[in-house]
């Protein structure tokens, strides 16, 4: 269910690495409960986007507000609103499932009631139940992936955002992952997330095309379909890229 | 304050599921107590002597039987010459040679004096001083002996004066009493700085710090959450490390052992500090271990654990003050071997709190969750 | 030849590229050089001393002002009463308290003879001990100025002469044995390393799938730290020799070679121990532990072997180090040649043998 309100706002947004520009002036909003695709090749700038807007990794130059905070001067409270799942996904994996929950939960200030009960949802939905005392590094990779979004999602913040999230599956894995993301944009959390699968474009509701640091492509994928005359969203980046 | 619970759980969990930690943590005190502190002595077992006898008298004879009834001294006798002697020496086959010289008996009759000569191997100064001194002691004693059968010559001449040594603190003069709490520090200093400092760079090589650093978690939790369970490792080697000690070669406990232990709380915080700041400027676990090891080796040689810091020249002792170990070798000694209390050890205690709060402040300060 | 030559050429690039490298292979030896050059050393001086003077007399005041003036000394406190002693030794103040008896000219004058109290801070025992010799020699000869017209005393008298290190300069016992253990850091251990790296980043399947053979890839790895290892021993003497003045009084083509032959040893040592591990840590810690800490304390740098209970002995004589420090002593401090340290010699070929034995073994059988 989208709204035109705006969770991100993001206006003339620059990232330098000494000379190298890797975000050229910025300008993109992302509205509440949509599902907003940062698409582009590797090395265009969308994981130094995505952790500047995560507090991760401080801009240098422009106005930026996550859940209504200002990212230059309110990263702490920015990240209380928020999820993240990285590239690496980085869950403990010397820790079990129900430690990594427990710590997770606990340092976002959930009640251990409301815990417990969000973990039993979380992990009956996963089907997961019986695995809840083994050591994540001993579950495969699809597993781990939809138990780092779960877990990411679990103290229900505003926005949840996913850096490649599903890198190195098969594509049934994939599936049930982004029936994941339906589930949570359903309880009303915004999802920001980064892909160069390009079939996962067409799940977006908004997505946007980067390329060397700038946005070159901001609607919807029906739109662009249309705009560039193609039949997906591969040949859309394709002739973007061209 | 819930959140810093939470991450204690989280690192506790990890540190005990951890198969590399747990030897670690306790093999690593029985090695250091064991072998080091056994194997670090200046204490002389034996002495290898040589004696060359160019004058066989009775006198000569009785000389060197005195030596040689001494269960000190490995006494190789009957060599002919000093080419013998050089030869030994040469192989390292003996510390010292005695020459007593063809007049020996003569001069001693007739003139109540005569000379010997003895030679050392001075390459290990220590060594050649404690053997030498030992030697010259037997000497000594046995030529008071026959002076005053012989009866003394001018009495107004003849003036001494005895020198009455008392040792305090370590009567027996036990080496191990003097290695070991410096041992100790050492056990402590590695496991609290390499162990605990390590641990951060892991977190950063592995990719979940950034997790951590997307979360709320406040800085100073973060690095409380990573100190927190190796001060507690730490102090429990400590107090094992002592026991072991204490059961193996009964190292004396004169002080007070809250007292000992409050200011090992104190020296783990700067060290961990130390680790964990070392870790901040870091990548990857190889390159704080190589910063790590090379500090280590400096700080420790300086530390006034193998050799006396009042022997170092003064720009070293200069830079001491800027030694963590230097000032807890000191502390453990004091309280261990002389009972000292907290007046005592003062000055160190404030030198050691003052670069433990600073150094903690400059971990969190360079930790930085947004880079 | 042209591919070998291209894979050396790597291996330097990665040494010197990288910083912390470049700590372990000059910081450290460097440091350690400085250290045990003018650091260590058990020299007696700025001994803080205490002087309790029941007599306040002539004698006593004179014998106190050459303890003072002797230079080892320094006076640190002058308590008042006996309850003093123990917190001034607690505290660190003092090291050492003279107390002379009354009447001490009174009673040296008419019945020959004095006593001074020396009470010593034993905690640190050989200092205590050294403290102690080096206070009976000042008063020993400040009797012989004084009243033996500088005459030899009646008894045996003790001519004694310092061989091979006449001054007891801590540099001729350190700089010989720091030479090994700076070849084991740098050719066994960072050997180790080097080729565990490889293993690690799964590099070393690619090396053995090319057209490299074996040999050449370990020789590879094995050459820069050969090299670095020659230039850096070759420094560390140069150095002891000009700045610290540590002479080597016998054949200087006996010790380059006992060097280049220690050096083929850690080598060998270096590539057995990376047949045993599979990531630099484990190299790190095994070579840490097994190489370097018996290199510095069990091998006779520190702590001569012969005070250690007999069974530390044994292993310390299982430790190429032992052999090789009494090497360079011997030929450097006392001018010993082949016919004093032959021993040692074969003792190092032997290790070398049995070392490169069990890594081709090892090596075969991986490749197996």
């Amino acid at each position: 269910m989208i709204t035109k309100e705006p969770v991100i706002t993001v206006k003339n947004m620059v990232k330098k690495f000494g000379n190298f520009v890797a975000n050229d002036n910025l300008n993109f909003e992302v509205y509440k409960g949509e599902i907003f695709g940062f698409l582009g090749a590797n090395g265009a700038g969308k994981t130094t986007a995505i952790r500047i807007l995560c507090g991760l990794s401080s801009p240098t130059s422009g106005q930026m507000t996550v859940a209504g905070f200002d990212v230059f001067r309110q990263t702490e409270k920015i990240k209380q609103n928020i999820g993240y799942m990285s590239q690496k996904f980085s869950l403990y994996e010397d820790l079990t499932v129900y430690e990594n929950i427990r710590f997770y939960g606990g340092v976002y200030g959930m009640k251990i009631a409301e815990r417990k009960a969000k973990t039993a949802e979380m992990l009956d939905r996963l089907e997961l139940t019986a695995y809840e005392n083994r050591k994540i590094g001993d579950l495969p990779l699809g597993w781990k992936q939809k138990l780092a979004f779960s877990i990411a999602i679990l103290h229900s913040p505003k926005i949840v955002f996913l850096d490649e999230p599903t890198g190195g599956v098969d594509p049934i894995t994939r599936r049930q992952f982004w029936n994941l993301i339906y589930e949570a944009v359903e309880k009303g959390i915004t999802v920001f997330v980064t892909t160069h699968y390009m079939d996962e474009a067409e799940y977006c509701d908004r997505v946007s095309i980067m390329a060397d640091g700038k946005i070159v492509a901001l609607d919807t994928p029906e739109k662009l379909k249309e705009q560039y005359n193609a039949a997906n969203m591969d040949e859309v980046f394709l002739k973007i890229a061209r | 304050m819930r959140t810093l619970f939470y991450i204690l759980q989280k690192e506790f969990a990890q540190i005990f599921r951890n198969k590399g930690m747990l030897p670690v943590i306790f093999v690593m005190p029985l090695v250091q107590m064991l072998i080091l502190v056994f194997a670090a002595t200046n204490e002389l077992r034996q002495v290898d002597l040589a004696i060359v006898d160019f004058d066989n008298s009775s006198s000569s004879r009785k000389l060197t039987a005195e030596i040689t009834g001494n269960p000190f001294f490995v006494v190789r006798q009957n060599l002919a010459d000093t080419k013998d002697v050089e030869d030994l020496l040469m192989r390292n086959k003996i510390d010292l040679a005695l020459v007593i010289p063809q007049n020996f008996d003569k001069d001693l009759t007739l003139s109540k004096k005569a000379d010997v000569q003895i030679l050392v191997d001075a390459i290990n100064g220590m060594a050649a001083q404690l053997s030498f001194g030992y030697l010259s002691n037997v000497i000594g004693n046995y030529s008071q002996k026959i002076l005053v059968k012989t009866g003394k010559p001018e009495a107004g001449l003849m003036k001494s004066i005895e020198v009455k040594p008392t040792y305090w603190f370590n009567p027996q003069l036990n080496f191990k009493y003097y290695m070991a709490p410096g041992i100790l520090v050492v056990l402590i200093t590695v496991i609290g700085v390499l162990l605990g400092g390590m641990n951060l760079v892991r977190e950063k090589e592995l990719g979940t710090i950034e997790q951590i650093n997307v979360t709320p978690i406040k800085k100073w939790q973060f690095i409380a959450g990573k100190l927190l369970p190796f001060l507690a490792i730490g102090l429990f080697d400590l107090a094992f490390g002592l026991l072991i000690a204490r059961l193996a070669f009964n190292i004396p406990i004169q002080g007070s052992m809250p007292l000992l232990f409050g200011m090992g709380s104190i020296y783990l915080v700067l060290v961990l500090s130390l680790g964990l700041f070392i870790s901040t400027i870091s990548d990857t676990v190889q390159q704080a271990t190589f910063v790590t090891f090379f500090m280590l080796i400096v700080f420790i040689l300086m530390s006034g654990l193998f050799t006396p810091v009042e022997s170092m020249p003064d720009w070293a002792q200069k830079l001491d003050y800027a030694n963590p170990l230097y000032y807890f070798v000191k502390i453990m000694r004091s309280i261990l071997l002389k009972g000292s209390n907290f007046t005592d050890i003062f000055n160190e205690f404030a030198a050691l709190s003052i670069f433990a709060v600073s150094m903690f402040g400059l971990a969190i300060f360079r930790y930085k969750k947004t880079s | 030849m042209n591919r070998f030559l291209a894979f050396l050429r790597k291996e330097f690039y990665h040494i010197f590229r990288d910083p912390r490298t470049l700590i372990i292979l000059f910081g450290i030896p460097i440091a350690q050089l400085m250290l045990f050059g003018y650091v260590m050393t058990n020299e007696v001086r700025n001994v803080k001393l205490a002087i309790v003077d029941h007599s306040k007399d002539d004698l006593s005041k004179r014998l106190s002002q050459r303890l003072l003036s002797s230079g080892f000394f320094q006076l640190a406190a002058i308590p008042s009463s006996e309850s003093d002693y123990e917190s001034l030794f607690r505290s660190g103040t003092v090291k050492e308290i003279v107390v002379f008896e009354p009447d001490f000219a009174l009673h040296l004058m008419k019945e020959g003879k004095a006593a001074i109290q020396v009470i010593a801070d034993a905690s640190e025992p050989n200092a205590a001990q050294l403290i102690v010799n080096y206070t009976t020699a000042i008063t020993n000869s400040f009797v012989k100025e004084e009243f033996m017209k500088n005459q030899s005393p009646p008894g045996i008298n003790i001519k004694v002469r310092m061989l091979f290190n006449e001054n007891m300069r801590d540099a001729y016992n350190f700089i010989p044995g720091l030479i090994a253990v700076i070849l084991m850091l740098i050719s066994a251990m960072m050997t180790a390393i080097t080729i565990a790296r490889e293993k690690e980043m799964g590099t070393m399947e690619i090396l053995l799938a090319s057209p490299l053979k074996p040999i050449q890839i370990i020789l590879g790895k094995v050459v820069p730290y050969m090299i670095l290892s020659i230039v850096s021993a070759l420094v560390v003497l140069a150095l002891g020799m000009l700045v610290f003045n540590v002479p080597v009084i016998g054949s200087f083509a006996l010790l380059l070679a006992e060097i280049l032959l220690y050096i083929f040893l850690a080598l060998t040592l270096g590539i057995l121990i990376s047949t045993f591990v599979d990531s630099q840590l484990s190299a790190m810690a095994i070579s840490g532990f097994v190489l370097m800490l018996p290199s510095i304390l069990l091998s006779g740098f520190i702590f001569p072997v012969k005070n250690m209970p007999i069974p530390l002995q044994i292993v310390a004589n299982l430790m190429p180090p032992r052999w090789f420090i009494e090497i360079n002593r011997t030929v450097m401090l006392k001018g010993g040649g082949l016919n004093e340290i032959w021993p040692n010699t074969l003792v190092l070929l032997g290790m070398s043998a049995l070392f490169i034995f069990i890594s081709i073994r090892k090596f075969k059988i991986r490749l197996q």
